[in-house]
């Protein structure tokens, strides 16, 4: 469209050739009259097409499964927030001792727990602590690792070195052992296996978002940035985190399924989310004893983990792809 | 620093009214015996090393040297963009009457944009890839001037057109990668003189570029310049870029100015072997093709452990025994606002006899050949020959 709007037998008007100040005709002239006039429509007609294939590629890039993981997100959102209006039995009180060791059924489509409490209604429940877990101590991680990394890549000298430290000497702490032990130490609960998942993932994310500022510090739109008079933070905030975004962004993406996978992993070792609340992670350790009798209980949540984890994976490539616009146009 | 607080008015003012068109005053830059030294496991890196000059108002200043003499770190130095750690710096920078090198940083950065501003080298990086183009030179207006988002955005936009983009208004939406290297270096002069600097340093503004957009970009920077009354110091490898579009030239060797003098002098009386070495560097389009590319033996001094006395000594086709051991002052030449640090000019009757005493030194042992071919390949086979008596190597700069 772009194309026909401008003529090109005629390309640029020459604004500028009888009115306009002499340093502008210099200026026409230089752009218009050393080259062939048309080069500049050309140049611009190559521009729209690039663009536009960029934009056509973009939305192509969208593909079946990546609608299948949105929606399978989506879905797990919707019944997070919507889970008292459903049609379930209560998750922690209505017990149905009849179909415990069942297996599925027209009632319990995925069976009952070993007391006797509806498996999906305790899944779709247990989406809530999950996902609070899971994205919660990404946030945190993402808000302070991010700043910390920023700060650490952008300022080499003395701060620089004092952050890289502070970093590596939690990345040497046994990730799971660690988490366990601030559970410990905190106490059990939603909000304190929150904080504990949050202070490992943070050092994860800074070591991302510092080796990217690091790089990205170096370039020369930032001495260019400095050069026009912008402050540090200034820089960091406008000139450096844009960039690093992208990778963060989707690192922290796989970040939320690797929390919901260690919450799993704390109710497994009994210091995950505190009965009778339930989560992903303690209805599958309260089915391991009876995991040769009833392998539902450990089955279907365990295929809700996977398939949720799976789709986030996939966000995660998804979502750098759509960020970064530099790669939408090459 | 009342001229730093100075309100900005809200009213876009053309910069030809903004700026007396009479030059005010003293000179707007003055450098007294700058020395930029880094500290690096090696041991120190003379990268500047007692540079000075002056620049009054709307003028332009190039400095021309080949890669590792300095040049940029010199023009960095004067902006004061040189990180604070492992650098060592010593001597006085006077911008519009204030020494600006013992600025506190937050002082020294309310010069940066609007009273100095800086074009650098490549296009390529020196834009934010993930910025669209409207809010990177907005940026710089809206911190630096008291103006409302629109207005910021009205005055990008007759920035893009003045640096002859076309549809700047499609532009200003734009990410980088979507314009040509000469598009993205408009875009950055257009950057750089958004808020109306004093003073304009171009680092090697077109070395990254296509040579068919480098006139382009030159004749730019000079129109903008005229216009807008800045001054401007162009820093290039190449003698070329700046033989039409300076007031004076300044050639750098090795952190030092070896010769420093008015365009039109210095391409007429050159007197430092460096500068005629460059010269004759250039090739030359009358030339026949395949003409052999005269180039300038050996390489760039280490700056970690200068060669002692002359720094080009060991590079020279004049050298004589004084040069490998006292290092030759900058002096004044006859003609006004000519300097230079030699000990036997080009084209005096000392460096006449200099050169010819190394022609037939090296016609007898051929030893110094390579090095005596540059001063004098103008002179047609008289080197091959050993027999050329006399030597006119000024042949290449009248």
């Amino acid at each position: 469209m772009s194309e026909q709007r401008r003529n090109p037998a005629n390309p640029v008007a020459l604004p500028g050739k009888d009115e306009g100040t002499a340093s502008e005709r210099l200026v026409a002239d230089s752009v218009l009259g050393g080259m062939p006039a048309d080069s500049a429509t050309i140049q611009e007609a190559a521009i729209t097409a690039m663009t536009a294939s960029g934009r056509a590629r973009k939305r192509a890039k969208l593909g079946v499964a990546a609608w299948l993981a949105i929606f399978w997100m989506g879905l797990l959102v919707f019944c997070a927030v919507f889970a008292s209006l459903l049609p379930l039995a209560d998750p922690i009180s209505s017990t149905d001792a009849a179909a415990i060791g069942k297996g599925s059924s027209a009632d319990h489509i995925m069976g009952v727990d070993s007391i006797g409490r509806d498996l999906l209604s305790r899944v779709v429940f247990g989406i809530r602590a999950s996902l609070e877990i899971g994205v919660g101590s990404v946030a945190i991680g993402f808000v302070v690792g991010g700043f910390l990394g920023l700060v650490g890549g952008y300022f080499k000298g003395r701060l620089g070195s004092l952050i890289a430290g502070l970093l590596d000497t939690l990345l040497a702490f046994p990730a799971l052992i660690l988490a366990l032990a601030i559970v410990a130490f905190l106490g059990q609960s939603t909000l304190n296996i929150t904080i504990a998942l949050a202070i490992v993932a943070t050092p994860i994310l800074a070591r991302i978002s510092r080796a990217s500022a690091l790089s990205w510090s170096e370039r020369e739109f930032v001495l260019a940035a400095r050069a026009q008079g912008a402050k540090h933070f200034r820089i960091i905030w406008r000139e450096i985190f844009p960039n690093v975004l992208p990778a963060m962004l989707s690192i922290a993406v796989l970040g939320i399924a690797v929390a919901i996978v260690a919450e799993g992993g704390l109710s497994v070792l009994g210091v995950g989310v505190k009965l009778p609340t339930p989560s992903w992670g303690n209805i599958i350790q309260g089915g391991l004893p009876d995991i040769r009798t009833a392998p539902n209980i450990v089955l279907f949540p365990s295929m809700v983990i996977f398939l949720t984890v799976l789709s986030l994976n996939y966000l995660g490539d998804v979502v750098r792809a759509r960020f970064d616009v530099r790669e939408s146009g090459l | 620093m009342s001229l730093l607080r100075r309100r900005r008015s809200t009213e876009f003012i053309p910069a030809a009214d903004r700026y007396p068109v009479e030059p005010l005053a003293g000179a707007l830059l003055e450098v007294t015996d700058i020395r930029t030294h880094f500290e690096t496991s090696r041991g120190l890196v003379r990268a500047v090393d007692g540079v000075s000059f002056s620049l009054e108002r709307g003028k332009t200043l190039g400095i021309v040297g080949e890669s590792g003499s300095g040049k940029s770190v010199l023009s960095r130095s004067v902006m004061g963009l040189l990180p604070k750690n492992g650098v060592v710096r010593s001597g006085s920078i006077r911008f519009e009457g204030r020494d600006t090198s013992q600025l506190a940083p937050d002082d020294q950065r309310k010069l940066w944009g609007t009273q100095m501003s800086m074009v650098f080298q490549d296009p390529m990086t020196s834009l934010n890839p993930v910025m669209k183009i409207g809010n990177q030179i907005t940026e710089p207006l809206l911190y630096h001037l008291d103006i409302s988002k629109s207005f910021a955005r009205e005055t990008a936009v007759s920035l893009l057109s003045s640096v002859g983009i076309p549809e700047p208004e499609r532009r200003m939406k734009q990410y980088p990668h979507e314009m040509s290297g000469g598009m993205r270096q408009r875009v950055m002069i257009a950057i750089a003189i958004a808020c109306g600097p004093k003073l304009l340093f171009a680092d090697e503004p077109t070395t990254a570029l296509d040579v068919t957009v480098q006139a382009q970009i030159l004749d730019l920077l000079q129109a903008q310049q005229r216009e807008r009354f800045m001054a401007m110091i162009l820093v290039t490898h190449d003698l070329g870029v700046v033989a039409g579009r300076t007031d004076e030239i300044a050639v750098m060797y090795a952190g030092k100015i070896v010769e420093k003098a008015p365009t039109r002098t210095l391409f007429s009386q050159m007197r430092m072997p460096y500068t005629e070495a460059l010269m004759h560097s250039i090739p030359k389009l009358s030339n026949p093709s395949h003409t052999r590319l005269n180039v300038i033996p050996g390489r760039p001094p280490d700056l970690v452990s200068p060669p002692k006395g002359c720094n080009f000594s060991p590079r020279c086709p004049y050298v004589q025994d004084k040069c490998r051991k006292e290092e030759p002052p900058l002096v004044r030449a006859e003609a006004a606002g000519h300097e230079y640090a030699c000990w036997f000019p080009a084209g005096t009757p000392q460096g006449r006899a200099a050169l010819e005493r190394n022609v037939v030194a090296g016609a007898m042992s051929g030893v110094t050949a390579e090095t005596v071919r540059v001063g004098t390949t103008p002179i047609g086979g008289g080197i091959k020959s050993g027999t050329t008596t006399t030597a006119p190597s000024t042949e290449g700069s009248t």
